[in-house]
């Protein structure tokens, strides 16, 4: 198993995945695998190509950031197509909606978006071989049967590879979706197994298959370097100078668009202004940027400063009713005012930045009539479309090639880098690497949004919950609406289950760019409630667990059959299984706790139990994990696992001392010395149990992260009796070591 | 200027004698299994070796290397894989994989150095390389299991819980 290298193709390779469908770039190279094999290819659907020899070529569609997909979504194909596993090849698909529907990355929904497409696929592969076979040998259809990458003909005991019928396979019509039967569960092969990440021996390799790694014929390398101050343009700058260094090609202002960019994805053309630097290698452009002076215009620029933003929204969480209602179910104002105990507490998180391990870069090359780009973009797509408004081409005139991304988490959804290569490639008339810096991807980032909850609560006679107010407070572009990922979101629980609810949420207006980042608006969510859900059990008396499980009310499944709604029966699963797992409940040491957190998100029903010891000097070590999750069925158990322990991890590093600070609209922070993430001796033991649940399988990315922070907390008040109510929890004087 | 990557002598004419060997290798040279992540030696992707120490090429002109050996991840793989490459397969410690490189490289060291780390010697030398994932546990086990295997063990033998039925033990270069 492997996917191929990112250059290097040759043009014989290039034809034999023209079945792809796969253009010529005006570059003549491609993104897409160099085969092992040059044995003519049989296509049999946008996914499928086999060789005569065997092998088989499986199209993965969707980007690949980290998250595991171009394994998984193949693994799909492979398992209903019955291919052997060992002879299968993954190549990175074209992007090109007609064939491939929505290639992105988000949401955790690549698997459970194309679950039933890619089933469909493979099985009707099968069926053509199968029908191939029947005609070749002259049997009945129903007779012949599949073993891994053969048809076998019981009754006469013939047994043949698939390569045999393949290329009469291509003249088959397709199998509609009703002629074909999909595997059951009990005969998967392949899909639960742990399986090898299909790129693991390019990455051990070091071969050339990140977005960075790309590099086609002329290509000049550039570094574009952005007013700090968020939304500056370029006035003048000393450019001449700077032309006149060793290795520099050119220097030229961007004028672009002044103010800060918005996160609309699907539309945005938007550039920010700058000055482009482009020389015959990476370090000539980044060695001129101490060379280059800039004079900015900044009357359109963020004047955002994070500390005022910060004190207006924890003075604004002190109420729990906010500006705009949201939600009021039952009777709030009586189940308050009825309530034996009211508790009120603010929950406040910070901005903080992805910090994906790979800087955004991309290579383009711009034309007066084509762009073609090659870019780990979460959202190829959006890069297509809005490459294509900004040079006002068609869209067949943009040719986007999808390479692996060294991180995600919600960076790449925006393609605001790949639109600056393209802008720089056009000035030189070549193909342009555009190479962010470190610096300038903190500096640059569509940050989380920093969230503050006013959070109150009504406990009857008994410890019941019986009232809930949560009053969310964080950004707004415009000051009204919420930004992505900023404002309330509801979640079935607590808000559909307790009786009397009241939501409102007041936004603060800030110039800061805000996007996506893992687990959006669940992951500020999490901690805040399940957060608060302890602090109300310890205040009616009564034990976490129990309390929870109650709280959670009636078993309810509340949209039947969507997955992404709550599922109160799978919820008291996985809290059952974590807690047991963790042996919740045992005595422990002076100083040590265990803290407990649930949250649903991503269609993930996921409970998290974590173990700390906490010292005097408030230092905590995180030793133990647990997780348990129902995702439905799992495809790939070793990429399911790997997203748990890599999303726990995420949510300790998160939670320990990130936070982005801004000053007069610019970053504080510059690169991971003032940015810590956690390293490997601060590194937890993660146990992961996914339940075995049949339902259809849901994405693994992200649905794990929401439940870290509160277990964690939470585990912090057992050890020492601190509650933390603020994130990242350095700035309540902790440390995790 | 030349400079010794790999066991191959390469001549980089006219090079700055400022540019980091990080720079150097993926656009001089051709070799980009080395990455770029911070530029200020702090995440260890950029890890490669200067006679067999594990370095930060980001940090590393061209100028200070003179005669010392670079090796890199390209170069870290004989006619089999190395057994660090090997494990790191085995237990299918990638996700994004960006980092990958650079961990390889300082476990790879380890193990020159200590080919029987402790828990505490491997948290100590492979506590500058970051990886934003969150890998780290399938990297001690991996590590843990290339010691088993230089150590003359079957790989079979280790006991390892991840993806034995998809690795043979014997992958090719």
């Amino acid at each position: 198993m492997s996917t191929g290298a990112v250059h290097g193709l040759k043009r014989r390779d290039f034809i034999r995945y023209s079945s792809f469908g796969l253009a010529l770039g005006s570059s003549g190279i491609s993104v897409v695998a160099t085969a092992k094999t040059s044995a003519p290819a049989n296509l049999l659907n946008p996914y499928v190509v086999i060789h005569d020899d065997g092998r088989i070529v499986i199209a993965a569609p969707n980007p690949d950031v980290g998250q595991g997909v171009n394994t998984a979504l193949p693994m799909i194909v492979a398992e209903e197509l019955d291919a052997d596993w060992k002879a299968v090849e993954v190549i990175l698909a074209p992007i090109d909606a007609n064939r491939f529907g929505a290639q992105f990355a988000g949401g955790s929904l690549s698997v459970r978006n194309r679950w039933n497409e890619l089933r469909q696929m493979g099985a009707a592969a099968r069926e053509m071989i199968l029908r191939s076979a029947a005609q070749q040998w002259g049997v009945p259809r129903v007779e012949l049967t599949t073993q891994p990458s053969m048809v076998l003909h019981p009754p006469s005991g013939r047994s043949a590879s698939f390569a045999e019928f393949v290329a009469a396979a291509t003249e088959q019509p397709v199998p509609a979706d009703g002629e074909v039967v999909l595997k059951a569960r009990s005969d998967y092969r392949l899909l639960g197994q742990r399986i090898v990440n299909a790129a693991a021996s390019d990455i051990v390799r070091g071969r050339p298959i990140f977005g960075i790694d790309v590099s086609v014929p002329e290509m000049l390398y550039a570094t574009y370097v952005k007013c700090p101050q968020i939304g500056g343009v370029p006035k003048t700058a000393n450019l001449a100078e700077v032309k006149g260094l060793a290795g520099i090609l050119d220097a030229f202002i961007i004028a672009g668009d002044a103010g800060p960019p918005s996160f609309d994805l699907s539309k945005s053309i938007h550039v920010a202004g700058g000055v482009a630097i482009v020389a015959s290698n990476t370090w000539a452009a980044i060695k001129a940027r101490r060379t280059l002076k800039v004079e900015w215009d900044i009357s359109a620029a963020s004047t955002d400063d994070s500390a005022a933003i910060e004190a207006k929204a924890l003075k604004a969480a002190e109420r729990a009713t906010g500006e705009r209602e949201v939600k009021n179910s039952g009777d709030p104002e009586a189940a308050f005012a009825n309530a034996k105990r009211v508790l009120s507490s603010v929950y406040a998180t910070d901005f903080i930045s992805h910090a994906q391990l790979e800087p955004q870069s991309c290579v383009a090359h711009t034309t007066a009539t084509a762009v073609e780009v090659w870019t780990s973009s979460q959202t190829p797509g959006y890069a297509q479309a809005t490459l294509a408004k900004l040079f006002e081409l068609p869209a067949e005139a943009i040719t986007v090639h999808q390479v692996r991304g060294g991180g995600g988490f919600g960076r790449r959804l925006s393609n605001e880098y790949v639109r600056e290569a393209a802008v720089i490639s056009k000035h030189m008339g070549k193909p342009v690497k555009l190479q962010w810096m470190r610096e300038d991807d903190m500096a640059f980032d569509f940050y989380r949004s920093p969230a503050y909850f006013g959070l109150q609560a009504a406990l009857s006679e008994s410890g019941e919950l019986t009232g809930w107010r949560n009053h969310v407070v964080s950004v707004s572009s415009d000051g009204e609406e919420a930004n992505y990922g900023a404002g309330y979101r509801g979640y079935n629980f607590p808000d559909d289950v307790v009786p009397n609810v009241h939501i409102s949420q007041t936004m603060l207006a800030s110039k800061t760019p805000t996007g996506a980042w893992r687990a959006p608006i669940s992951n500020v969510y999490a901690f805040a409630e399940q957060s608060f859900l302890h602090e109300l059990a310890e205040a009616a008396g009564q034990e976490h667990r129990e309390f929870l499980m109650a709280a959670l009310g009636e078993d309810k499944w509340f949209k039947p059959d969507d997955l992404a709604s709550l599922n109160t029966v799978r919820a008291r699963e996985v809290i059952a299984a974590v807690t047991r797992a963790a042996g919740w409940g045992r005595g422990l040491p002076e100083g040590r706790g265990l803290g407990l957190g649930f949250f649903f998100s991503h269609a993930g029903h996921v409970a998290e139990v974590a173990e700390v010891s906490v010292n005097a000097d408030k230092q905590v070590t995180v030793h133990e994990v647990w997780v348990a999750a129902d995702l439905g069925q799992i495809v790939n158990l070793s990429g399911a696992e790997n997203q748990f322990q890599g999303s726990v991890v995420d949510g300790v590093s998160a939670l320990a001392d990130q936070r982005i600070s801004i000053r007069s609209g610019a970053l504080a922070q510059t690169n991971f010395h003032q940015y810590p993430l956690l390293r490997l001796p601060q590194s937890p033991k993660i146990n992961v149990e996914f339940l075995a649940s049949d339902y259809p399988p849901s994405g693994a990315g992200e649905p794990a992260l929401p439940p870290v922070a509160p277990a964690i907390c939470n585990a912090v008040y057992a050890a020492c009796g601190e509650r933390i109510r603020r994130l990242p929890i350095s700035r309540a004087g902790f440390q995790v070591v | 200027m030349q400079v010794s990557i790999n066991g191959k002598s390469h001549e980089l004419a006219g090079a700055d004698p400022d540019m980091p060997l990080l720079w150097a290798l993926r656009d001089l040279v051709g070799l980009v299994g080395t990455k770029y992540g911070c530029g200020v030696a702090q995440c260890g992707a950029c890890t490669v070796w200067l006679d067999d120490v594990p370095i930060r090429s980001c940090q590393m002109p061209l100028g200070a290397i003179k005669d010392r050996a670079v090796t890199t991840i390209e170069g870290l793989a004989g006619d089999t894989l190395h057994s660090v490459q090997e494990a790191w397969i085995a237990h299918d410690v990638a996700q994004c994989g960006y980092c990958q490189a650079g961990q390889i490289m300082s476990a790879a060291a380890l193990l020159k150095s200590n080919p029987n780390p402790s828990s505490e010697a491997i948290e100590g030398a492979m506590a500058g390389n970051i990886c934003r994932c969150g890998t780290y546990s399938r990297i001690v086990a991996a590590i843990q299991t290339a010691s088993t295997r230089l150590q003359g063990l079957s790989f079979y033998e280790v006991g390892h819980d991840t993806t034995e039925s998809q690795f043979d033990g014997k992958v090719s270069v």
